[in-house]
């Protein structure tokens, strides 16, 4: 799909190095270089970020919103994965 | 040769002037050869511990008490098998691969936390482990969650949360035990006399014996020593004991009102040297069993790559 704006990339930035890179939003560019600057004109005029990943979009592998009940189902009878489904006796610290 | 050198010097201040901020490295940003090869170590023996602790409580899947007890303990070993997962993936990204790791393990270059070598004889073990390992374990984990590499400190922030579960199943465990028949009691404190000492080794060695440590620590990988810790576990965890009718096995526990903590007895550090060294009761039997189960496994990841292989020529014709 490469027209003459160039391809979509996806942009994460992260605000402050030990933070997690997060999505941002999208951009357009022709390469590599240009969609970093395009980035960091678009999303980082007022230092929002320390550092900035840019990803072609087609490159994204994505679940479906379609299949969202079943493809997260499992995770939603396993009320045990949480520390409130036990119990410890009354006055016990630091668990 | 000379403006090299300088480059090299200015480099090593900008990394240095980064930690003295608390600023987190991440993997693009310079980083010493050193400071590189101690988190390779560290988190790939971070990664193989969780794989191989899969082991001894997997040894009690079949046979636990209950169905909600099974569908526990399946869900806390998944979580280990993930938490090794998060750490290779987080090694990785200092330019090591995963085969890499894997063969070190395998072949034995590689260590795993100690802990991992002792056998699992009974349920209590289940309910010890829960407690005082995964215990000890997230007292270490805590720490790690500022520790001065991005990547790894993420993973340990993400197994921190999910493992805030583990310590509580544990302790019911035992806490069901404790207070059921005579001979469920005696369990429970035969697994707490089991565990306790190998517990408080999970810290390492004593400071003055640990040479890693204080690199570790200039470094800001780790943030506390192996003693600090281990006291810290210590103090937390008699109270537990004790609020579940069960006595610490270790004559010399005292709380000492001067310093605010209490005193405990000497580990015995040859046998903790003897497990380091391969030589404790189930070394052998575990990296047998994960070298088993890779080579079992050689066929899934030869079909998996097959079929992405013959997915990919489909679409390029």
């Amino acid at each position: 799909m490469n027209d003459s704006q160039g391809i979509l990339w996806e942009v994460f930035i992260q605000s402050k190095p030990g933070q997690p890179h997060k999505h941002a939003g999208s951009v357009h560019a022709h390469d590599n270089e240009m969609a970093l600057q395009n980035a960091r004109d678009l999303y980082c005029r007022r230092s929002e970020g320390t550092n900035l990943w840019v990803v072609p979009a087609s490159e994204i592998v994505a679940s479906s919103p379609e299949d969202i009940g079943s493809f997260f189902e499992p995770s939603n009878d396993k009320v045990y994965r949480h520390p409130t489904f036990y119990s410890v006796p009354e006055g016990i610290t630091h668990m | 040769m000379n403006s090299l050198k300088l480059d090299e010097n200015q480099l090593i201040e900008n990394f240095e002037a980064k930690l003295a901020k608390n600023e987190m490295i991440e993997p693009k940003d310079w980083m010493p050869a050193q400071y590189r090869k101690h988190l390779i170590r560290q988190i790939s023996q971070h990664a193989h511990s969780e794989i191989i602790g899969m082991q001894p409580e997997g040894n009690w899947i079949t046979r636990a008490p209950s169905m909600r007890r099974k569908m526990v303990l399946l869900a806390k070993v998944q979580d280990e098998a993930g938490h090794g997962l998060y750490l290779y993936s987080a090694a990785e990204s200092m330019g090591i691969s995963r085969e890499e790791m894997l063969d070190q393990l395998h072949t034995g270059a590689a260590k795993y936390s100690s802990i991992f070598n002792y056998p699992t004889l009974t349920w209590a073990d289940m309910g010890a482990i829960g407690w005082l390992v995964d215990g000890a374990a997230i007292m270490n984990q805590v720490m790690l969650q500022r520790t001065s590499y991005g990547p790894y400190a993420r993973a340990m922030v993400r197994i921190c949360k999910e493992e805030s579960f583990h310590q509580r199943q544990g302790y019911e465990i035992m806490n069901v035990l404790a207070t059921g028949s005579v001979e469920q009691k005696e369990m429970a404190q035969d697994a707490l006399n089991r565990w306790w000492w190998p517990s408080l080794m999970m810290f390492g060695p004593r400071d003055e014996e640990s040479p890693n440590s204080e690199q570790a620590i200039k470094w800001k990988i780790k943030r506390e020593t192996n003693d600090q810790l281990r006291q810290r576990f210590v103090n937390q965890t008699v109270s537990q004991v004790e609020k579940i009718g069960l006595v610490v096995p270790d004559k010399a526990i005292k709380w000492n009102e001067a310093k605010n903590e209490y005193d405990f007895g000497e580990i015995n550090w040859d046998e903790f040297w003897t497990v380091v060294k391969g030589n404790g009761p189930c070394n052998k039997v575990r990296i047998a069993n994960k070298i088993k189960s890779h080579e079992e496994g050689a066929w899934v990841r030869e079909a998996a790559n097959a079929h992405a292989e013959k997915n990919n020529k489909t679409k390029a014709a």
